[in-house]
């Protein structure tokens, strides 16, 4: 492929972003695209906020740069907001619709935005994607394929330099067979929620 | 069979390059591979542990000897000697690991070795998870070791595999200089022909090896002479190299490791016309192609993250050619000395130094207010529960020094339980100064991992000088930050393998501590009893707080086929009080309407300590967690 892809996963500590983030590493590199995926997770253990650049294409630096984002992919809305720096115009911006409510909420330290107020902030930025990626997952056989449900949504997006089934034919190479099924589930899940937005 | 074993040259594969200098290794054969776990290094370890114990598990023997030694310096002591004796031993750790191994390296040095020894120093820019951001290469020119710096993951494996051929020609050992954006970037790699392993070695005795005054003066002038044998090598080294960009005029950029990513990318969106002097073995640099290089411009720009290390020698290759080439870099102003470099900073200063705009946008930042999420202790960790029980038996004048691990979680509220850090095992030294300048009671903390990396030597200074603190050692059997590696506390080592298991208040008798309290801190009232007894103890008391990561914990249950029971709050009986939620502080509490206080049963752990210090007794096991 020709020029750059710049994709941001963004989520919580446990929702499976650096997995994601590798499945579409090992996707790239199958159709023999250019690709570096860069953890950020520093001390971050569970719960912790957790970011990955996954950068395809004629690339050299691992991370991506501020503005220049083609996907902010989030597993929880809040963190999409964290990362908008990354964002331009035309950034298509992919999250979950459920909050994922942090302890310093939870314990009445800090506030959790208004969840509406949140996505009508996004949606400043780029051009917004909502799903219910809990719910999609959760159809699929369990919550623990909602990362896979996001990989649907990304694949709808058309941003990607390979087919959606090229994706879903990684995805389910890398998890365990008996769970082939619900994983296939969840991928058509988020890829049918994008294109009928 | 694994991937990272398939030996298929030419097959391209996605390895993080953490895992990648491990492929390195086992390509050149690999016979010995010893650490001390820490990030951002620890995946190339664990790569090493995971094939071993895959090994160990088919009762089939691996091709090499692994082990998470008890420390830096004693991994680096075990796989020199393996050297010695002709086999090939890679030793990697974290950036400070080096300072704990550095009497080991700068004698090494002198010695050298014999068969190839690569050493992995995982340098931390921007402290992510680390007590400082030193630069390491200083070290390779403080020792005179030869060093590479690779910039991608690939590269990280060819100068690995590469690495243990030019420690074999120089007989020295070769520092491979990593930073956490190579060891946490994941990238495609090309796999070369894994070569046999040596397997044993023989040791043949030779007066040179032992460095008593006479032999370390005939030593240190044959290490200067490898040194210059090893620039020559730089000289034709592959990985020292010019890459053009445009059509080239009088500019230059010279950088190494990670920053050259940044600046081939840049150059190339700001269409500049540049050379880039791109330095891959980086000590000692190669002379006669800077001098070269700095002839052919007239402007030269250095990107370096961290300390102005090829700037400086640049700039004597300069000033001994009399060449009078303009210099762009740290001392100009135009990079930092602070922190990792990204895009965005190297296009900044491209800008400024090349005079044209920059290509990146400023970045947005949305007017909201968002949460934040700070890492805390898993709901469930017993280091909560040693630390309730501390605060409701020590003086509020209390000094809590405290080390590296899980438990420097502690810092935040409600705990405020770590008062000074300096390195691993620092917690037992400075409870030592403290004692003899205040009148204030004492009490460290230490993980078992960091007792036995270096928390016995100041606890015997303790016992010998009669210093009055209360040390304590929370022992989760593990070492959990890191990633649960094993540690001489385990009766299984880093292969999988058994191994004698040390107990730590066996260690603090020998070591002649008089009060010693083992307790359970789950059982928070016999715990605070317990600090209670050390407080009042004249003299040095040990605390051994043990029980298991619950994280490990509940892994093992599960595969036990046990049931984990969430707990949940009687609201009828519940007083709002607070104490579970404002003291005791678990993750998995939260506020509903009106107050109202409740368990998330997703989150909770089930160690059940919440019940026990709710005074209203509301709190009960419910459900068996899925």
């Amino acid at each position: 492929m020709k020029g750059k892809i710049n994709i941001i996963l963004t989520g919580v500590g446990g929702q499976g972003v650096i997995t994601a983030a590798n499945i579409l590493g090992k996707a790239a590199l199958k159709e023999k695209v250019n690709v570096f995926v860069s953890e950020v997770h520093g001390m971050a253990q569970r719960g912790g906020s957790v970011n990955c650049s996954v950068r395809l294409g004629d690339v050299s630096g691992p991370l991506v740069s501020s503005g220049t984002a083609d996907v902010i992919l989030s597993t929880e809305p809040i963190e999409a907001l964290r990362y908008i720096n990354y964002s331009n115009m035309n950034t298509k911006i992919i999250t979950d619709i459920n909050p994922v409510v942090p302890y310093t909420v939870s314990v009445g330290e800090e506030k959790y935005p208004e969840i509406e107020e949140v996505f009508k902030e996004l949606s400043k930025y780029g051009k917004l994607f909502k799903l219910d990626a809990v719910k999609l997952s959760k159809d699929a056989g369990a919550l623990i394929t909602k990362n896979i449900v996001m990989l649907g949504a990304l694949a709808a997006t058309n941003v990607l330099p390979f087919s959606s089934e090229k994706l879903l034919e990684t995805i389910l190479e890398n998890v365990p067979k008996k769970f082939a099924a619900m994983n296939r589930r969840a991928f058509e899940g988020g890829l049918k929620a994008i294109k009928n937005d | 069979m694994m991937e990272i074993l398939e030996d298929t040259p030419g097959k391209q594969i996605l390895l993080l390059g953490n895992e990648a200098i491990t492929r390195g290794a086992i390509e050149a054969g690999i016979d010995v591979a010893t650490t001390y776990p820490g990030t951002p290094s620890s995946e190339i370890a664990d790569t090493f542990s995971l094939i071993a114990r895959s090994f160990t598990k088919q009762k089939k023997e691996p091709s090499y000897y692994f082990e998470y030694s008890v420390n830096e310096k004693v991994a680096l002591e075990v796989a020199a000697a393996a050297s010695i004796t002709g086999l090939r031993a890679l030793t990697c750790m974290k950036h400070v690991g080096l300072n704990v191994a550095s009497d080991a390296f700068m004698t090494y040095l002198y010695v050298g070795c014999k068969g190839g020894h690569v050493i992995i120093s995982a340098d931390d820019p921007t402290c992510h998870s680390s007590q400082n951001e030193q630069d390491n290469r200083y070290f390779a020119l403080f020792g005179n070791a030869p060093m590479l710096e690779p910039s991608t993951p690939n590269e990280a494996k060819e100068m690995t595999r590469i690495g243990f051929e030019l420690s074999e020609e120089l007989r020295l050992p070769v520092l491979l200089r990593t930073t956490t954006r190579l060891n946490h970037v994941r990238g495609p790699i090309e796999l070369k022909y894994i070569q046999k392993p040596r397997v044993k070695g023989h040791f043949e005795k030779d007066p040179m090896l032992v460095t008593v005054p006479a032999v370390a003066r005939i030593q240190h002038p044959i290490l200067l002479k490898k040194i210059e044998q090893a620039e020559k090598i730089s000289e034709k080294s592959k990985f020292n190299k010019i890459i053009n960009v445009g059509k080239p005029n009088e500019w230059g950029i010279v950088t190494s490791g990670v920053s050259y990513n940044y600046v081939k990318e840049i150059a190339e969106d700001m269409k500049l016309n540049v050379k880039i002097l791109k330095l891959g073995m980086t000590h000692p640099i190669p002379r006669k192609m800077c001098e070269d290089f700095i002839k052919s411009c007239k402007k030269i720009v250095v990107v370096e993250e961290l300390e102005p290390i090829l700037e400086n020698q640049l700039k004597v290759i300069a000033h001994d050619i009399k060449s009078d080439v303009e210099f762009y870099g740290k001392s100009t102003g135009h990079f930092s000395r602070l922190y990792e470099y990204n895009l965005d900073i190297v296009a900044e200063a491209f800008s400024k130094i090349f005079k044209i705009n920059n290509p990146i946008i400023k970045p947005k930042e949305s007017k909201i207010k968002l949460p934040s999420r700070p890492p805390t202790l898993c709901p469930g960790c017993p280091h909560r529960a040693t630390y309730y029980a501390v605060k409701k038996a020590a003086p509020k004048t209390t000094i809590y020094p405290t080390d590296i691990g899980c438990y420097t979680l502690g810092k935040a509220p409600p705990y405020e339980v770590a008062d000074m850090l300096l390195c691993m095992g620092s917690n037992a030294g400075t409870a030592c100064g403290f004692a003899v300048a205040t009148d204030q009671k004492i009490i460290s903390f230490m993980g078992d991992s960091t007792f036995f990396h270096s928390g016995i030597p100041p606890i015997i200074d303790a016992v010998h000088h009669n210093h009055d603190v209360v040390i304590t050692v929370l022992d989760n059997r593990t070492t959990a930050m890191t990633g649960h590696q094993p540690h001489p506390g385990n009766d299984f080592d880093g292969m999988g393998r058994p191994a004698k298991k040390i107990l730590v208040e066996d260690v603090v008798k020998g070591c002649g501590v008089k009060h010693i309290e083992v307790v359970d801190p789950n059982k928070i009232k016999e715990t605070t009893e317990a600090f209670k007894r050390a407080l009042e103890f004249k003299g040095t008391s040990v605390v051994v707080s043990k029980s298991p990561c619950i994280l490990l914990e509940n892994r093992d249950k599960r595969k036990r086929g046990e049931k984990i029971y969430v707990y949940e709050i009687d609201q009828e009986k519940c007083k709002k009080c607070k104490i579970c939620i404002s003291r005791f502080s678990c993750p998995s509490f939260y506020y509903g309407e009106d107050d109202a206080i409740f368990i998330d049963s997703q989150q909770c752990n089930g160690c059940g300590n919440c019940a026990d210090i709710c005074p209203f007794e509301a709190i009960s096991p419910k459900e068996a967690k899925k």
